[in-house]
């Protein structure tokens, strides 16, 4: 460099060196991030191909209604302008059979079938039988042969359903997972309280994750307080115990919990040579059953964050407090209690979200009357191929949780935003 | 004052506020952490427990606060037993050595925390709250957390919480160890201060003798779980009572010979050198004994000229360190190969350099002829 050029660049230094700083910060920055980008990029893709994908793809399951636009186009097309008031015209009928005689025996056909047969029972029957009598003699009038052929025809519900599934996307699905669903005229009502399942079925869920969750805590705080604050020779031990559950599989646990607990089961007996009991206690294929083997595979979630929590806890706050006149228990409660609500947040939400997704433990240890939502979507998906339903009861168990999550962390979350110990 | 018996009940001229009655304290049931304690602290008084580490001060502070009990003897508040009254009964500030404020309460609600559990009405605790932040100069703080203060605002809240509920006695635990030096000298001469306003009784643990110094009016220094002194900071340092005080507690030079004769106030030593010393009797056992002499090195004197006759000694020179302020100049003399003088930098003669033969002067008064223990200079 001349002594020109050094002297420009001092003299201009700045305002010139300002900007290309920056740029040069960018530049390094972005650096950092690409390689950053690179380190987690396999992962990230991973995620996606196997994970977000799928999911994103079943949840649209719920939506998706491809079967009658697929087999009826020029019927589909035909009542494009009809109002449902009254029975469609002339060509509304001609199209079907038009579309009827070219589908007949074919999957599209049969798919479709099934599927409005899902929501009025007895139109696969109907699409069936008129196709197999499909095409009509020649001169015959398409409305005349029709209603010949079933007299079903001529009702108005037949063609309302047909044009209600017109379209790609429906919310049939979404409004039968909370117990809705559209009549006729496409308002949204109530289902008949017989028809009604879902949304009790969700309420279980709801309130079998919160009592396990609760039970969670009142088990798992004083063992996590122990470990906290024992000698580690004494904790080393005691987190064995509690991580023993980890390494064992849920189907071992499950199936050990049923010996212990069934009518001759370890428990009973027990009880009943002691002289406690007459009769066998009930604890298994209940809901008690449910929740004792809920409880816990499901305790250590709640332990480690709590203990984790805790062990950052210095035992000088106590001191302090009771220093300052508090009673000891008193200090326990206003000091050291809040200090551990973080974890004892981010425990209770993990139990509770575990929870609301539990399927193995309810279908063996319980009755079907302790059956939470996973259940039914594999019911849906595994019995009946349903896979709008499927897909439409996993769509709202995941809303839920997250509305409650958020709903969670914000309370949590603004009564512990000064709590972090140091 | 300064007579060396380590268990020796200190006359006071007031009732105590606080006595320990041949207080003791074992982990193990084999050894004693503190053995026999004998202490009364004054009404009023700013006392320092200071002590190396494992000496037992912090047992003491943890057995007046009551979260420690102490295995025999007994420690009397004003006139009141008070080995069985739990620590939250105690009326006892205290602040520790993080701190502890609570991180989930504003300093505000970590103030209020004292006056609510003894249920005072709320108007007086806004009252006591109010003045309170101001004597720490904090008002305007009041609605913040603990984490969002520096550490020596975080000190002064806690000093605050300690004091907020007028307590009888306030004890802190190495409260300025976690500051920075600069921050640990400014709130050293706070704390004095706010001692001075409230005239609290105030029981201080640090291992920092210069800490100690600079704010205590009396000093009790710890050694294996034994008082070894307790004196005002100048009668501890211009008069150590024996060796581990000595050595403990500033620069000292020591220098090791026997006792040969005790006359009164003065006491001839002959150094293992051969050289004779006039010195101040400590706690030598009496005529014929080993004894450690201590000087320190600001009591020792480079002299030209007109020398006095006693206690001059010759030495070479073996190191000039320019100090700022001072210098010190490390001398093999009187058969010590690390006898140090610390020379104002006015009066020093700028030609003097390693090699050189110099004389040095030490006055009787401030040579202490003390126990043998510690044979080892500490310096």
């Amino acid at each position: 460099m001349s002594a020109k050029a050094i002297g420009e660049a001092v003299s201009g230094a700045p305002s010139e060196t300002a900007t290309p700083l920056k740029t040069q910060l960018r530049r390094a920055e972005r650096l950092k991030k690409l390689k950053y980008g690179a380190l987690i990029a396999p992962l990230a893709l991973f995620l996606l191909l196997t994970f977000l994908w799928p999911i994103g793809a079943l949840l649209m399951r719920s939506i998706e209604n491809p079967e009658v636009p697929e087999a009826l186009p020029q019927t589909l097309r035909a009542l494009a302008g009809w109002d449902r008031q009254a029975l469609p015209g002339e060509d509304a009928y001609a199209a079907l059979v038009a579309d009827l005689t070219e589908n007949k025996g074919s999957r599209t056909l049969a798919v479709a079938a099934k599927r409005m047969n899902m929501e009025e029972p007895g139109f696969r029957s109907l699409f069936m039988n008129t196709a197999r009598k499909l095409p009509l003699e020649p001169g015959v009038d398409a409305r005349e042969g029709l209603l010949e052929i079933d007299s079903q025809w001529g009702e108005l519900g037949t063609w309302q359903l047909i044009a209600r599934n017109g379209r790609a996307y429906t919310d049939y699905f979404l409004l039968a997972a909370v117990d809705l669903y559209r009549d006729g005229a496409g308002n949204i009502v109530q289902a008949d309280p017989s028809a009604s399942i879902f949304v009790d079925i969700f309420v279980r869920t709801f309130w079998m994750s919160l009592i396990v969750t609760v039970w969670c805590v009142v088990l798992g705080y004083p063992v996590a307080y122990l470990l906290a604050t024992q000698s580690s020779r004494v904790s080393n031990l005691l987190m064995i115990f509690v991580l023993l559950p980890f390494w064992t599989s849920i189907l071992v646990r499950v199936a050990a919990w049923i010996v212990l607990l069934q009518q001759g089961g370890l428990i009973n007996m027990g009880l009943i040579s002691l002289g406690i009991i007459d009769q066998p206690l009930q604890l298994v294929f209940n809901r008690i059953g449910v929740y004792i083997a809920m409880v816990h595979i499901l305790l250590p979630f709640m332990i480690l964050p709590l203990y984790s929590v805790m062990k950052g806890i210095s035992p000088t706050y106590l001191r302090a407090a009771v220093s300052l006149g508090c009673p000891p228990f008193k200090s326990y409660w206003k000091v050291y209690f809040p200090m551990t609500i973080p974890g004892l947040a981010a425990g209770g939400l993990l139990v509770f979200i575990i929870s609301m997704g539990y399927y193995i433990t309810p279908a063996l240890l319980g009755s079907p009357k302790e059956q939470m939502a996973s259940y039914f979507v594999a019911f849906y998906t595994n019995e009946t191929t349903n896979w709008g339903m499927a897909a439409a009861l996993s769509a709202v168990l995941l809303l839920a949780t997250l509305i409650l999550y958020f709903v969670y962390n914000r309370l949590v979350g603004s009564a512990t935003s000064g709590a972090r110990p140091r | 004052m300064s007579q060396a018996d380590p268990s020796a009940t200190i006359a006071t001229k007031a009732a105590p506020h606080v006595s320990f009655r041949g207080t003791q304290k074992t982990y193990d049931g084999e050894h004693l952490i503190v053995s026999d304690l004998n202490l009364d602290i004054r009404r009023g008084e700013f006392l320092t427990l200071l002590g190396p580490s494992g000496s037992g001060k912090t047992t003491c502070l943890m057995m007046l606060a009551g979260f420690e009990t102490p295995t025999a003897g007994e420690i009397r508040l004003g006139d009141q037993v008070i080995n069985k009254v739990p620590p939250h009964k105690r009326n006892i500030g205290m602040v520790f050595q993080n701190y502890a404020l609570f991180p989930h309460m504003t300093v505000a609600e970590n103030l209020r925390f004292p006056l609510a559990v003894r249920k005072l009405p709320a108007a007086e605790i806004d009252v006591k709250v109010k003045n309170v932040l101001e004597m720490v100069r904090l008002s305007e703080f009041s609605s913040r957390y603990p984490q969002q203060l520096s550490g020596g605002q975080q000190q002064r809240i806690a000093l605050a919480r300690a004091l907020v509920f007028d307590p009888e006695l306030v004890l802190m635990d190495e409260p300025l160890g976690a500051l920075d030096k600069q921050l640990r000298e400014h709130m050293q001469l706070e704390i004095k201060h706010i001692h001075q306003t409230l005239g609290v009784t105030v029981v201080f643990v640090t291992h920092d003798q210069g800490e100690a110094l600079t704010m205590s009016d009396r000093i009790a220094v710890f050694d294996a779980g034994i008082i070894q002194q307790i004196d005002s900071p100048e009668a501890l340092y211009e008069r150590p009572a024996n060796s581990f005080v000595a050595s403990f507690i500033g620069e000292n030079n020591a220098l090791h010979g026997t006792v040969e004769s005790i006359d009164g106030a003065l006491c001839r030593v002959r150094l293992d050198c051969g050289a004779e010393v006039v010195a101040r009797p400590g706690n030598v056992v009496g005529v014929g004994a080993r004894t450690m002499l201590s000087v320190r090195p600001e009591r020792a004197f480079l002299v030209s000229g007109s020398a006095p006759s006693v206690n001059l000694f010759s030495g070479e020179v073996k190191e000039v360190i320019y100090l700022g302020d001072h210098v010190r100049i490390r001398l093999d003399l009187a058969g010590s190969h690390d006898f140090t003088v610390k020379t104002p930098i006015s009066q020093l003669d700028k030609s003097l350099q390693a090699g050189d033969n110099v004389q040095v002067a030490m006055d009787p008064a401030h040579i202490s002829a003390l126990d043998a223990v510690v044979e080892s200079t500490a310096m």
